[in-house]
């Protein structure tokens, strides 16, 4: 077990740092690539505190749509294999469920401003 | 130093002209650049844009039209009436400036977030769905035997060529996958006539001031194929940058889009339409992968080409709600 404070906190100190301390230093194209790199930061942050109980959740998902067993990344293969064979589609109880609530995750993560998202998220 | 070859050039074929001053790159890849400059003239100074290839990047990529044809395309356009900016002069290898041309300099905006947020284009925000549908049907009005040479694609062309991008990407997306299916299943064939497709017609490659369209930029993806495709893409939901419920480039709806394009005397299918913004849309969700991946392996090792193949799940929900809408 590695020592703390978390790989979070750690990365939302630097991102901190430099919206709070750095931003108003700096101006132009600069400013604008330290706009992305806080953007990225502030992902992957939402990433490290979102990802583990998501993928939980889609690897449970996962299982019961297609009754094997496995890792995250094998699963998705499979389900991307067999909608492109046409054993899977629309029709299947649970798919469009399934791609749904792994489509918000992603967003969650990866446009949280999304207006598409915020749409679909004032849904419930 | 561009400044001295573009003043040799310019005295060459602008009569009064005596030289070039403020030369400064707008954008630029490896292949291609675009800059401003102004040619100082006795009546006025002229403003003016260069877009080329530099010496030694002669070769378009496979999709491109080429910087030639681009020319003569927005050269027809200008004379057709569609607005345009007139193309002034084609470089030529003497010249020492690489390949490309020369066009006037139309003022105005192409970023879309000001174009949908900024007071100064208020007024004409409301008309902007309908007089795109006008220009997009004068566009593909222009006559085939004067185009230059240019590929033609057809939707399942299309569908294949995505396929093939996409899997050459080894990127398993259950959501893409979901949409090539739909696409395979819905594809709507030849087209009933071939025209000019623009190929990137959209919010961001328009100029656009306080009184509506003044120019259509980028034919570098100019094609023959189903007039519908321009339609389908100019609705693609990234193109809206947040206006969701308005559908042609966050400016208005469907109905205003073709009530244009009709005006001036088009048909419109909207079925194929549709079935060209779920293309769109997925398209624009490859590229993303694409740029994943020339962070990943290409020289272009920016942060702003990784963020990028993070947007790649902005297309999935839009396929989603296009596919599997909920609460319908």
């Amino acid at each position: 077990m590695q020592d703390e404070p978390s790989p979070i906190e750690l990365t939302k100190a630097v991102a901190d740092f430099l919206r709070s301390d750095i931003t108003p230093l700096i101006s132009g194209h600069q400013a604008f690539k330290l706009r992305v790199a806080v953007n990225i930061l502030d992902l992957v942050t939402r990433q490290l505190t979102r990802e583990q109980a998501s993928d939980a959740k889609e690897v449970e998902r996962l299982r019961a749509l297609l009754g094997i067993d496995g890792e995250v990344t094998d699963l998705n293969r499979v389900l991307a294999d067999r909608i492109a064979r046409g054993e899977i589609d629309l029709a299947t109880p649970g798919l469009a469920e399934h791609l749904w609530a792994t489509t918000m995750d992603k967003l969650a993560v990866d446009q949280p401003n999304y207006a598409s998202y915020k749409r679909e998220l004032s849904r419930g | 130093m561009i400044e001295a070859g573009l003043s040799r050039s310019v005295v060459r074929w602008c009569p009064g002209a005596t030289g070039v001053t403020g030369a400064a790159k707008l954008s630029g890849g490896a292949s291609q650049e675009t800059w401003r400059f102004d040619i100082t003239h006795p009546d006025g100074v002229i403003g003016a844009i260069l877009r080329r290839s530099p010496k030694g990047y002669g070769a378009a990529p496979t999709r491109a039209a080429g910087l030639a044809a681009e020319a003569q395309l927005m050269q027809l356009a200008f004379e057709a009436g569609v607005p345009s900016p007139r193309v002034m002069h084609v470089l030529t290898p003497d010249e020492d400036l690489g390949t490309g041309f020369i066009m006037q300099r139309v003022e105005g905006e192409t970023i879309a977030r000001k174009i949908l947020r900024d007071d100064e284009f208020a007024a004409t925000r409301p008309h902007l769905a309908r007089q795109i549908g006008c220009v997009l049907a004068g566009l593909h009005k222009l006559p085939l035997d004067k185009l230059p040479e240019l590929r033609s694609r057809g939707a399942t062309e299309e569908i294949a060529e995505f396929e093939r991008d996409y899997r050459s990407l080894n990127w398993p997306k259950p959501v893409f996958e979901l949409a090539l299916r739909w696409l395979r299943d819905h594809d709507p064939g030849p087209s009933r006539e071939e025209t000019l497709v623009h190929g990137d017609f959209r919010n961001g490659n328009l100029i656009i001031g306080p009184d509506g369209v003044r120019a259509v930029l980028d034919w570098e993806l100019a094609h023959l194929g189903d007039p519908m495709e321009d339609l389908g893409w100019v609705c693609v939901n990234s193109w809206r940058f947040g206006e969701i419920d308005k559908p042609v480039g966050g400016f208005g709806s469907r109905e205003e889009l073709f009530a244009g394009y009709e005006a001036a005397g088009r048909k419109c299918d909207p079925e194929r339409v549709k079935f060209w913004e779920v293309m769109g849309t997925l398209r624009w969700g490859i590229m993303c992968g694409g740029m994943m991946q020339r962070f990943r392996e290409g020289p272009d090792h920016s942060m702003e080409r990784a963020m990028i193949g993070r947007r790649a799940s902005e297309t999935e929900i839009d396929l989603l709600r296009l596919l599997a809408p909920r609460g319908s």
